[in-house]
């Protein structure tokens, strides 16, 4: 275990965080502004990675695939919202988990009719695809090294968006109090659609992101869901800085788990045992960090402002 | 009223009951497969296959009207069950087949023999089918779920390969492969890691794999798995010093379509290749093509086969499927020709076959899967032998 193995690992730690934070910076406000659990965010997630699948192969050009992915999962999210699931904000978060476990649904099986039953391709653009040696004989994808830009990019700007717009402010008062921003002659409905499309379009942007690096599948936006999910949990429900602290520790402890914890168990076991018995820790390693956070501060790390 | 409602429902149902049997010279067949969710691909390429053969035999296996019923279980055990158990009791079929997923398999294959019927895998290969809980009725057109894992050991060996890593799913399957690989392999183990079922990034895994600097790499991550693992491997720029190897299932022309040419130059075990050179699988491939406008993957040769099995069997016993001995002794014959060329079962019902290795190269604009070579001829499974039939 050197020191280029383990600096290695952390810059593992921190691109899986950020493509994390992407999803859950979208999912935790629409959560936390609405009360709505919203669980067809993995599937604007899909749908933002298909279409950017597409444009790419299209128009041969990367940038335009992920700009058509991102806007085409942002008006499908804001459509979803209008048409939709807006007449569930008043009802309780059962029946909104059965119909947007629904929608999960719907958009599986239209992937498919669209687009088919087998994975799409992807590939990274020329100038990424290569490896840089940030420190010497740690050759690292220079595909990673940009998502990690774009992660630390978006949360710049939605920390601008959301202290220093009035925009931002209308988020930050909505969080605290629906019913008082609404009274003050604030388009509740206009403010809810366009919050929910920005929550897609950071999906979308997520999934464009993720095209390059993973499997375009069907069923894809569930996997990484529960990852965000447990993300929002740990970062407190509401709060964009929460999304951004717990998904940094929920990708460090992943990554460090996996990375490690066979290694660690090999201290105590034989060696056929320890990986068997790392494996199986590793993998739950997340939900153990996510069981601690809740003893410590029920409400996450983060409490959304005000509440 | 009412009870003339219950009466006429009753008459309905009666009537629909009596439809059916009224085309008793008919075989019937039965397929429970994933046409739905994650791992579809490989239910479409195995129906597919069939249905191909169905249709050059003019709808007709063994000279007898077939009907044929499809049934998208969605990977879920309860559904497969639920669908053996409306196939057995109220369709009353003759054969089933289909199923793509070894815990799938286990949970109907075991109802559809003990309820008199046969069924024909044109894909899973648990060890326990193949071992102490074989049965009579049980017949596998595929392979026996280790068999390409051990042809990929033997394989590495042969190269020289004298340190190799190995990688699967921390699940039953995943360990089983491994212990195939390993079966025949005879070099150093650098390193033996479970990862998580479903894993999306390797990258933690991967600069582990480069810190033990391993000759090879031997990985068993079947569908989305293995397409996320050798995008991801190709970007951190080990292929060309650390070469991949894996068994067919992560090398399928669906995953190359997707994988693109991040696969070039990796290795890979099959039964099967479009490229085989017989006659049967020639016109197999253009059938295939013309039909579905893609190349045909094992998965779809398996259903080809099983068909074609089914065939050659049903003719033997003149469509009298209800004389059990009879049919499965037309059965064990397996007097067809599989288009991978050399096919028996062996005294287990499971195939005793060759095994190929092939290459991802470039082709056109795409990639695809070139034969190679042969490790094993006439390779027979390793539980045969706890088989008591």
């Amino acid at each position: 275990m050197t020191s280029a193995l383990i600096f290695e690992q952390t810059l593992n730690g921190l691109q899986h965080g950020l493509m994390l934070f992407l999803m859950a910076a979208g999912l935790t406000l629409i959560f936390g502004i609405m009360n709505m659990i919203n669980l067809a965010h993995g599937s604007l997630y899909m749908a933002g990675a298909y279409v950017t699948a597409t444009a790419a192969a299209a128009s041969g050009s990367f940038a335009i695939g992920v700009v058509t992915g991102m806007v085409a999962a942002g008006i499908t999210g804001a459509a979803l919202e209008w048409l939709a699931l807006r007449k569930l904000y008043a009802r309780d978060h059962l029946d909104q988990v059965l119909a947007t476990f629904g929608v999960i649904l719907t958009f599986n099986e239209l992937t498919k009719i669209i687009w088919g039953a087998q994975a799409l391709f992807m590939s990274a653009p020329d100038w990424l695809s290569g490896t840089v040696e940030i420190i010497p004989g740690v050759p690292y994808p220079a595909y990673r090294l940009f998502i990690i830009g774009v992660g630390l990019g978006v949360a710049v700007l939605l920390r601008h968006l959301i202290v220093k717009t009035r925009l931002g402010m209308l988020i930050r008062a909505g969080a605290t109090n629906r019913e008082m921003v609404g009274a003050l002659g604030v388009d509740i409905d206009r403010l809810y659609t366009v919050v929910f499309g920005i929550g897609a379009m950071l999906a979308g942007l997520a999934g464009a992101m993720a095209g390059p690096v993973l499997a375009i599948e069907v069923g894809m936006g569930e996997r990484i869901l529960i990852l965000t999910f447990v993300v929002i949990i740990i970062g407190g429900i509401g709060s964009v800085r929460g999304a951004l602290v717990g998904a940094l520790l929920v990708g460090m402890v992943d990554t460090f788990g996996r990375a490690f914890m066979p290694l660690i168990m090999r201290a105590f076991l034989e060696p056929a045992a320890a990986d068997s018995v790392g494996a199986s820790v590793s993998s739950v390693s997340i939900y153990i960090l996510m069981a601690i956070v809740l003893i410590v501060r029920p409400r996450g790390l983060f409490q959304a402002y005000g509440n | 009223m009412k009870r003339f409602g219950v009466l006429a429902a009753a008459a309905v149902i009666g009537g629909m009951a009596c439809a059916p049997a009224m085309a008793a010279d008919a075989v019937k067949i039965g397929m429970i497969t994933t046409l739905s969710g994650g791992g579809a691909s490989l239910g479409i390429d195995i129906r597919d296959g069939f249905e191909l053969a169905l249709k050059q035999k003019g709808g007709k296996l063994g000279g007898v009207a077939t009907e044929l019923q499809v049934v998208d279980d969605a990977r879920k055990v309860e559904n497969a069950k639920q669908i053996a158990t409306r196939m057995i009791k109220r369709d009353d079929v003759d054969v089933v087949t289909g199923i793509v997923w070894s815990n799938l398999a286990m949970a109907v294959v075991p109802s559809v023999t003990r309820a008199g019927k046969f069924y024909i895998s044109p894909n899973a290969g648990p060890s326990a089918l193949a071992g102490k809980n074989c049965d009579a009725n049980y017949f596998n057109v595929a392979w026996q779920n280790d068999n390409l894992h051990e042809g990929m050991g033997q394989y590495v060996t042969d190269q020289g390969f004298k340190s190799v890593y190995l990688m699967a799913p921390n699940y039953p399957a995943g360990k089983d492969a491994l212990a195939g690989f390993k079966r025949f392999y005879k070099g150093k183990v650098a390193g033996e890691v479970y990862t998580k079922l479903g894993q999306v990034d390797y990258a933690a895994e991967i600069a582990n794999l480069r810190a033990a600097s391993p000759d090879a790499v031997f990985f068993f991550l079947p569908g989305g798995m293995g397409i996320n693992f050798v995008k991801q491997y190709a970007q951190s720029g080990l292929t060309k010093d650390v070469p991949l190897f894996g068994p067919a299932f992560s090398f399928d022309e669906g995953i190359l379509k997707a994988v693109g040419d991040s696969a070039i130059g990796t290795f890979n075990t099959s039964q099967y290749s479009h490229d085989l050179d017989n006659a049967e699988n020639k016109a197999f491939v253009k059938a295939f093509m013309d039909a579905y406008g893609r190349k045909p993957s094992l998965y779809a040769s398996q259903g080809y086969d099983a068909a074609l099995l089914l065939d050659s069997a049903i003719a033997k016993v003149g469509g009298n499927v209800g004389d059990a001995d009879a049919f499965r002794a037309a059965l064990k014959a397996a007097d067809f020709k599989s288009v991978r060329g050399a096919f028996k079962f062996g005294s287990n019902h499971h195939p005793i076959q060759d095994i190929y290795v092939r290459k991802v190269v470039k082709e056109g604009d795409g990639v695809t899967n070139q034969l190679v070579g042969k490790v094993f001829t006439a390779h027979a499974d390793a539980y045969a032998k706890e088989c008591k039939m």
